[in-house]
């Protein structure tokens, strides 16, 4: 038999190290790993540190957040609500199935606005920027826990307040018209701004073209430190985050105790209890494990 | 709440994280040291278990081989997995574990046998929806550990250059591939991985759980991933959010041990180069450089994501879009700069919705090559070839011929560095300006203006590098897209491994002439501060003008 020429033979000796390697590093150690993770004791969380109700019915992850709303979306007031998620699949957000984030940007502020005949929710071209979803979560949680939902840059109606400025120079000179992008003609009685340097602010008509426009955010004159907190209004990086900050489950704790005819107290200390600090003290931040506090609420003071 | 603030507890991280790299320096170092180069003993265990792979692969180990042998070796072993993988994917609807998943696209399945094949796993699927477990244990992870080990098998060979005189002979690159996967990779993931299931990382062979209210939870083989894939600096998730995933990394301690992991390597192959080349002090100068140069970065990004600059971040009250309440600030901006600082990529924050300077501090990262510490082995090649610069930049200086380490940088090696470090400036640079070029490529930009610049840049800086983390919001999943962006990181991979290889090749020829009084000694503060500014001064130069126009204008607005 004539010998195979060396770069042939190379490949050969190629494959064959990468099916060796396979065998080692792609079924013997995955293997391995799996026989250890299996044993009692690192079973349970091998296996997604699952929950149980009381028929043993998996209910949930403790690591997995859900979301605790209606078929409409509604908040279940009963229940501690969860950070917004970007993981929305067919039914709803926080599914497993598309974890992720929105990647919106630092300075995503406008929004492509609906076809006044169709609305938002009909439009598929339409798109709410990162910062009117901000102002809307912040409005909304603000108006359920009964405190104020107002933030930097956004309107007193819950959308980006951000001016397209034009001006006689392009970008500089003389200002010549000044359009509220976010507040689309009709949805609101009057811009949130009713003049600019001069010039009376209009509102935005879909379909017109304000590229030539400054984008001029306006902080109006909301607290630096909004009563809702930061978490409340974004999303988390996998749209799974189970945890929120003590300091918004403490802003739900009034509302939950009324709900469920508890005392603040008795929610505190369920709070307290799902609450996980820095560990070690300097790494990572404390959180508050919504789906265990929810499932412990159930527990103690099951809703009728 | 009292006592401790948002600023001391991410002093006192990253404190930490210096602290226990510092602790694996020597032990590593050292191990690496005595892997790479023992003596082939027929009757250890590691000896005859390696004997008989080297058997059943049909190769001699004592049989050195010279660089150009090397690298076509490299070569054939990447091509091969690269066929292996792609058809590996297509048929995995015929296949069990595939989690009633058909086979990949064409397109797709090409994308991502690049990526793993080349180190940057960059992600154009999404695990939970698209990969079963059998592709992800036996097809991607496999080439996470193998990736990893041709790393650093070539900053090995570049290391003997240095330290071997006339000859030819750099090593087998079989016997190196062998030894790296069997005693470095495998031991640490498989302690890694077990410690991570003890965190809370999943591993099962259970596809989907239903929950009585109709959640799906999700299975598979993570645990046993995600070590190696943040060891081997490769940073492909098992699932679409990465290490931002709960069953990925599920606790702020699970956190610290992924950084951990994805920085050990790295930061522990100058004390294997300084033993190989019988002078620690040589290492102790590199990982001095690689410190720095972190140090500053990681310090810059927790810092600009701290102020939360920007109109979102402010409205908001904190730059927390995109980041997992359990980590906050501090420790998300940890994850992001050892993860651009090395060539891993792998995400536990989304950096699209970063501040635009801590963004634009993460793409800058990626340009510097990634040698601080850079990818497993590609860093420490990538240093070396910078120190090499440094010399003859001194030599320059004072006049006289640059040497480094005991050897001539002479026409031929000033050529091969110069050329190593022009190959990802430019497949970013052109790629960048022949995709705008293209009007329907705009839309792929989720953003208008500056924010989309920095998109694209984002997206060919982390495939020219080898990285695979993504300013996500980018639709790179279109044909121009996938072909240009698979065409850098395979440019971007083995072009600077063959320039590696052929510089060991020549140097490794040379006699080493003996250090004189004139000798430009290369292991004081000097060459170090020198180093650092070498590096930052040749990536400044070649990418201010287009950071200017994407992270910079879209801060200063």
């Amino acid at each position: 038999m004539a010998r195979l020429p060396r770069w042939i033979l190379q490949h050969f000796v190629a494959l064959r190290a990468l099916a060796v390697l396979t065998v080692v590093t792609g079924i013997a150690y995955p293997l391995a790993v799996l026989a250890v993770a299996q044993l009692p004791g690192l079973n349970g969380k091998a296996d997604g540190s699952l929950l149980t109700d009381a028929d043993g019915n998996v209910v949930g992850s403790s690591l997995i957040g859900q979301s605790y709303t209606d078929n409409d979306g509604e908040a279940l007031l009963a229940y501690f609500q969860s950070r917004p998620s970007a993981a929305a699949g067919e039914d709803g957000d926080y599914d497993p199935l598309v974890s992720g984030a929105s990647n919106l940007g630092p300075e995503n502020v406008v929004d492509t606005l609906p076809d006044p005949e169709l609305g938002w929710d009909d439009d598929e071209n339409a798109a709410k920027s990162l910062l009117t979803q901000v102002c809307e979560r912040s409005f909304q949680i603000g108006e359920r826990e009964g405190v104020d939902g107002s933030r930097p840059y956004c309107t007193d109606t819950g959308v980006g307040a951000v001016l397209g400025v034009f001006y006689s120079e392009g970008t500089s000179g003389e200002v010549t018209r000044v359009v509220s992008l976010n507040e689309e003609c009709g949805t609101v009685a009057a811009p949130f701004l009713a003049e600019y340097e001069g010039v009376q602010v209009e509102c935005a008509e879909y379909g017109e073209d304000y590229a030539a426009a400054i984008i001029t955010p306006v902080r109006g004159d909301a607290p630096d430190e909004p009563a809702v907190p930061a978490d409340a209004v974004t999303a988390s990086g996998s749209g799974l985050d189970p945890h929120i900050s003590p300091e918004y489950a403490e802003l739900q704790a009034a509302r939950v105790a009324a709900e469920r005819g508890m005392t603040v107290t008795e929610v505190r200390d369920l709070i307290d209890e799902h609450t996980s600090g820095r560990f070690l003290g300097f790494i990572g931040q404390p959180a508050v494990n919504v789906v265990e506090l929810n499932l412990a609420l159930d527990a103690a003071f099951p809703l009728t | 709440m009292g006592g401790i603030t948002i600023d001391a507890t991410g002093a006192l991280l990253v404190a930490a994280m210096v602290a226990a790299l510092a602790l694996s320096y020597k032990p590593l170092g050292d191990y690496m040291y005595r892997v790479v180069t023992r003596e082939h003993h027929g009757t250890s265990f590691s000896g005859r278990v390696e004997r008989g792979v080297y058997r059943a692969i049909g190769v001699r180990p004592s049989a050195e081989q010279h660089w150009s042998g090397y690298a076509r070796s490299v070569l054939a072993f990447s091509a091969v997995s690269i066929v292996v993988l792609y058809l590996f994917q297509r048929v995995q609807g015929r296949l069990p574990l595939d989690n009633g998943f058909a086979g990949l696209e064409p397109g797709l399945a090409w994308n991502t046998a690049v990526s793993f094949t080349t180190n940057t796993n960059w992600q154009a699927y999404s695990g939970e929806s698209a990969m079963g477990i059998l592709i992800q244990a036996s097809g991607l992870a496999v080439q996470n550990f193998v990736s990893a080990a041709v790393g650093i098998a070539v900053a090995v060979v570049l290391v003997r250059g240095f330290a071997r005189k006339a000859t030819d002979k750099l090593g087998n690159f079989w016997v190196d591939l062998t030894r790296i996967v069997l005693w470095i990779l495998l031991p640490i993931s498989f302690v890694a991985a077990i410690v991570l299931v003890a965190g809370g990382v999943v591993q099962n062979l259970t596809d989907f759980t239903t929950t009585a209210n109709d959640q799906t939870i999700t299975g598979g083989l993570v645990a046993s991933q995600e070590a190696i894939k943040n060891l081997g600096t490769n940073g492909g998730g098992y699932y679409n959010a990465n290490a931002a995933h709960p069953f990925e990394n599920p606790t702020t301690w699970t956190n610290f041990l992924i950084v951990y992991l994805l920085l050990v390597i790295p930061f522990s192959l100058p004390r294997t180069f300084g033993r190989i080349v019988r002078d620690n002090r040589q290492g102790f100068a590199i990982v001095s450089v690689m410190g720095v140069i972190a140090l500053i970065s990681t310090a810059l990004v927790i810092g600009f994501e701290k102020i939360g600059a920007g109109t979102v971040p402010q409205a908001v009250g904190a730059a927390m879009e995109g980041k997992e309440v359990r980590f906050g600030i501090p420790d998300s901006g940890l994850f992001a700069a050892a993860t651009t600082l090395t060539s891993t990529g792998s995400v536990n924050s989304f950096h699209d919705s970063y501040t635009s300077f801590g963004g634009g501090v993460l793409l800058l990262n990626m340009m510097l090559g990634e040698v601080a510490p850079g990818g497993v082995g590609a860093g420490l090649y990538g240093l070396l070839v910078l120190a090499v610069i440094t010399v003859f930049i001194a030599g320059l200086m004072v006049g006289r011929t640059p040497e480094y380490l005991g050897k001539k940088i002479g026409a031929r090696e000033i050529k091969l560095a110069s050329l190593y470090f022009l190959v990802t400036p430019a497949l970013l640079l052109v790629g960048v300006a022949a995709s705008i070029a293209v009007p329907s490529n705009l839309h792929a930009m989720q953003e208008a203006g500056p924010h989309g610049l920095s998109e694209m840049l984002y997206a060919f800086a982390s495939a020219s590098n080898n990285n695979g983390s993504a300013f996500a919001g980018f639709g790179a999943n279109t044909p121009w897209f996938n072909t240009a962006l698979g065409l850098c990181m395979m440019f971007g991979r083995f072009l600077p491994i063959i320039l590696v290889l052929a510089l060991a090749g020549s140097l490794a020829k040379q006699t080493p002439v003996p250090a004189t009084a004139g000798t430009f000694p290369t292991h004081k503060p000097l060459f170090v501060g020198m180093v650092v500014g070498v590096t930052i001064v040749l990536v400044a130069l070649t990418f201010l003008p287009v950071l200017a126009l994407g992270p910079v204008a879209e801060g200063l607005q």
